[in-house]
């Protein structure tokens, strides 16, 4: 007896009840095509040896729980309070399905509906889904929206400033679909010019992606190249980070047709890179071409205030290979963990916490440009990570760094080995000032 | 009546606590010179701690999981999600690693990422799966493009067909579309089999493949998978297997041992990671020898003892996620799959299958079955003649169920059956489970004939009744401030 409660006596009753002699002769249809090879897998553990070889083998990794981290790229070392975990690790949350049947999951739709409020606010956009799976997979999900074959718009331009892991999962999504993707910016760039995405544009593009803020943390308003955007009849997306939308202007005020994100930030661990929470939000215009799953407010029949799962017909589960998108299952659990860290920090906390990064991340700008042959390497406003050219490999200070317990930062030369000399740096409200001291310090001693 | 978090919200409530501000000397004015500094801040719910936890303590009494009672869903596989799996996925050598960090630091979560992959090969008989899709559709989508990729290859690129039984998931067709094919439905027999005489006649240059559930979402084993496999691979087709029933087949059926090329599975119905109120999940996606190459990447791989992340795979379809996907849920999956091993897993395919069987029996009598013969481990129930004798629908069944404290099961699909109930018994429901949810369907049956109003009215001991589903698009109220 595994998970299954069921007992041998009982299951010689049920073979009973059904008619048939052995458990073999429900199977008889599959033993009929040909007997399966025994299943290929290592002992069961008790709960007791499996515990200890799980802490064991999660010893192996080192984590940020034990150093002081600088990396970001995507995916950042942020507070979260404990109510996310408390509330998350309920039950009736956890494990419950899809709210489908309204009347006995209105704790789900009440928390979506939450949420796709929240993001709104945070967006400026009149509408938000319930969550895709990242960032990554809700930008080729923003791109698929504005691709219109019949006005033959069917490209889209992207800055060369995307994250690449980004600009690699466009390449899955959209090249099948006959989409042409054109970026704007040089490879080697660190900032891509309004003017780089404005002398581009033709009747043929459907959207224009705008990173704000981009890899290397670049905030721009991107006024001129928004509105000669909507002159040329071109959607504007903006991938935006969560965080950074308290201290920022909204997409919706700059004039984005469709905003979308990662949601990581809000309250979710790194765990390896996921399971994350791609948000997506759009002006009404968009509402029937948003993927996934929508929460709308009604009224049951008694005249009782209630939230169901709406627009239904855009779906893959009613209008199959007529739906604009294949996503069934979503991130439910993570948009519930990113509610609970909303309404946690409320307006003030989470604008606090945005200045924090911010303010932090200035300081440390000027701490690292001081040093010798290190170039901080924006020249505009950037938010809570920029990048820096070092003297030497950037593996090499990383390497030194990790011996004094410090994650230093990304190796640009993972990505591009033109760049190994790059350092890309993430300061979240959790490092203090004496870390942020303890870093440029321990950077000068390698130079 | 306060619903959500923005009812409770008062100006000067907070629940944040968070350090001070150490650089009161820097200034965010270069913010506001740039033009970009927000001048309102967004109405997120200002509300104390306490009031925060009694509101969504509140919302999850509103809710059903796993946790509090049987979950019939068909083709969901709503099975008991042991704690351990939470606990062990806390733990902050996983929870707390950075995607990007180095090889060498990340050799634990390296090594069960590659074991698991390991592990699903030895369930499903596969040379190799892809642990990066996030969920279900993400499996199918790259297992389409993997499809692509190899006739492609093979100087096909023309194929461009891919067959789909009519009792297929929504997924399925909406998959084919976003890769830029075409589908090409193929009709079921009385018994809900795929009609192998249609197939055939189904059958072209031009098609790429075939989309198969099996067993299929009437639970029903297709028996005839020997012949399809021929008739399919004839005329340079590939077999996909839809794992959405994965959990009727381990210890007894390898996909990859009946001719499956490329398959997905959903490890949060087979692999007990929990459902969440509508995900995370993950798909991995497998595949057989001759087309590992196209699989997503990166990759994990082990050389000299040392797991690697591999990325140098040039026929890869590239790649579907921000990192290595729901890296969170392949830590739940491999740790059910230590508890269980060999023996547990078929364990759970047996006593699933078996009270599905039971469940059927019980039953006979009262409905009518559609899935004839021996069944895997769900089954369907079509109230056609129900709606016709007594004006009752399959959704007026659900929401009686609810009365009696049962989630109900997944109606309305397979879209083939009219009427239709699909009704799953995953292996973790107690026998009791199961015999108190056939005494309530045959009290329901029993009250359809004598007292209808009450499944026309059902439910009625939920906090909300049924909604008026057309006045949510009529008059679209999609969040709370507008």
């Amino acid at each position: 007896m595994f998970y299954s409660p069921i007992t041998q006596a009982q299951r010689e009753h049920l073979l009973k009840e059904i008619g048939v002699p052995d458990i073999d002769a429900l199977f008889a249809d599959m033993r009929a095509v040909g007997k399966a090879s025994p299943l290929d897998l290592p002992e069961p553990l008790s709960e007791l040896e499996l515990k200890q070889f799980a802490v064991r083998l999660a010893g192996q990794n080192k984590h940020t729980g034990a150093y002081i981290s600088f990396m970001g790229g995507g995916s950042y070392d942020h507070f979260i309070p404990s109510v996310v975990g408390h509330v998350i690790s309920r039950s009736e949350f956890y494990t419950s399905y899809t709210p489908y049947q309204p009347e006995m999951s209105q704790g789900t739709l009440r928390s979506i509906f939450e949420f796709q409020t929240m993001i709104c606010e945070l967006t400026g956009l009149g509408v938000s889904n319930a969550s895709v799976y990242d960032g990554a997979s809700a930008l080729a999900e923003a791109c698929v929206m504005t691709i219109n074959d019949a006005t033959k718009r069917t490209k889209v331009l992207l800055p060369s400033t995307l994250p690449p892991s980004y600009r690699e999962v466009l390449d899955t999504y959209l090249l099948p679909k006959s989409v042409t993707i054109q970026t704007a910016g040089s490879q080697d760039a660190v900032c891509v010019s309004e003017e780089e995405f404005i002398s581009q544009f033709s009747v043929d593009f459907a959207a224009v992606v705008l990173s704000y803020p981009d890899f290397f943390g670049n905030m721009i308003s991107y006024d001129r190249v928004i509105s000669a955007a909507k002159e040329n009849g071109i959607a504007v997306i903006m991938l935006c980070d969560p965080i950074a939308l308290a201290l920022f202007k909204s997409p919706g005020e700059l004039g984005a047709d469709i905003a979308v994100g990662e949601g990581q930030p809000l309250g979710i661990p790194t765990a390896f890179g996921g399971p994350y929470l791609g948000f997506m939000a759009a002006s009404e215009k968009y509402l029937r071409l948003l993927p996934g799953r929508i929460v709308g407010q009604t009224y049951d029949k008694n005249g009782t205030l209630g939230y169901v799962l709406t627009f239904q017909t855009r779906e893959q589960h009613i209008k199959r290979e007529k739906s604009l998108s294949n996503i069934c299952t979503n991130q439910g659990l993570l948009a519930l963990a990113a509610t609970v860290y909303m309404a946690y920090m409320g307006p003030h906390g989470l604008r606090r916490v945005a200045e924090l990064c911010y303010k932090k991340t200035n300081y440390l700008k000027t701490r690292l440009a001081s040093l010798p042959g290190v170039t901080v390497l924006n020249t505009g406003v950037t938010f809570r990570e920029f990048v820096i050219s070092l003297p030497c490999d950037a593996a090499k200070v990383g390497k030194a760094l990790k011996a004094q317990q410090i994650f230093a930062g990304i190796d640009m030369g993972r990505f591009d080995k033109s760049r190994k000399n790059q350092l890309l740096i993430a300061v979240t409200e959790k490092r203090s000032t004496a870390e942020l001291d303890q870093l440029a310090e321990a950077i000068k001693g390698c130079l | 009546m306060k619903t959500v978090i923005f009812d409770y919200s008062e100006q000067g409530k907070s629940a944040y606590r968070l350090p001070a501000d150490p650089h009161t000397d820097i200034l965010i004015s270069d913010i506001e010179e740039a033009g970009l500094l927000r001048a309102e801040k967004p109405r997120l719910a200002e509300v104390s701690e306490v009031e925060l936890i009694r509101h969504y303590t509140k919302l999850s009494t509103l809710n059903y999981g796993v946790d509090s009672g049987y979950y019939p869903l068909g083709s969901c596989t709503m099975k008991y999600n042991p704690k351990i799996n939470q606990d062990v996925a806390a733990l902050e050598g996983f929870s707390a690693v950075h995607p990007l960090q180095d090889e060498e630091d990340i050799q634990g979560i390296l090594q069960l990422l590659y074991e698991l992959e390991q592990y699903l090969c030895g369930v499903f008989g596969f040379a190799a799966f892809g642990l990066q899709p996030a969920a279900g559709a993400q499996g199918e989508y790259a297992g389409l493009l993997i499809m692509k990729a190899y006739h492609a290859d093979q100087g096909n690129a023309h194929k461009n067909i891919i067959l789909i039984p009519d009792s297929a998931h929504g997924t399925n067709p909406a998959s084919v579309i976003a890769v830029g094919w075409k589908i090409r439905t193929v009709a079921s027999t009385a018994d809900g089999r795929v009609d192998l005489a249609d197939l055939k006649s189904k059958l072209s240059d031009d098609v790429a493949g075939i989309m198969l559930t099996n067993p299929n979402t009437l639970g029903l084993f297709e028996n005839e998978i020997a012949q399809i496999a021929e008739a399919v691979h004839g005329v340079g087709g590939l077999l996909y297997w839809d794992g959405a029933n994965a959990n009727a087949v381990m210890g007894y059926f390898k996909p990859a041992e009946a001719g499956f090329d490329i398959a997905h599975l959903n490890l949060h119905k087979t692999f007990s990671t929990p459902h969440g109120g509508g995900g995370p999940g993950a798909g991995p996606v497998g595949v057989v020898s001759k087309l590992v190459q196209y699989l997503p990447a990166p990759r994990v791989e082990v050389q000299e003892g040392v797991y690697k992340l591999m990325t140098n795979y040039p026929k890869s379809v590239g790649r579907l996620h921000s990192f290595y996907g729901n890296a969170g849920i392949l830590v739940r999956a491999y740790t059910y799959i230590r508890s269980l091993g060999a023996p547990g897993l078929k364990e759970a395919t047996e006593n699933s299958v078996l009270l599905a069987n039971y469940m059927k029996s019980k039953l006979a009598d009262h409905y009518q079955i559609v899935s004839q013969g021996v069944c895997k481990h769900e089954f369907v129930i079509s109230l056609k003649q129900e709606k016709k004798q007594y004006g009752i629908r399959a959704l007026d069944v659900a929401k009686r169920l609810m009365d009696y404290g049962f989630y109900p099961p997944t109606i309305y699909f397979p879209l083939i059956v009219s009427e239709a109930l699909m009704i799953e018994t995953p292996e973790t429901e107690p026998v009791e489970a199961i015999d108190a949810f056939v005494e309530a369907m045959i009290q329901i049956k029993h009250d359809m004939i004598h007292e209808p109003q009450l499944l026309l009215n059902a439910p009625h001991v939920t906090p909300v009744s049924r909604f008026d589903e057309v006045k949510a698009v009529r008059e679209p109220r999609l969040s709370y401030f507008r």
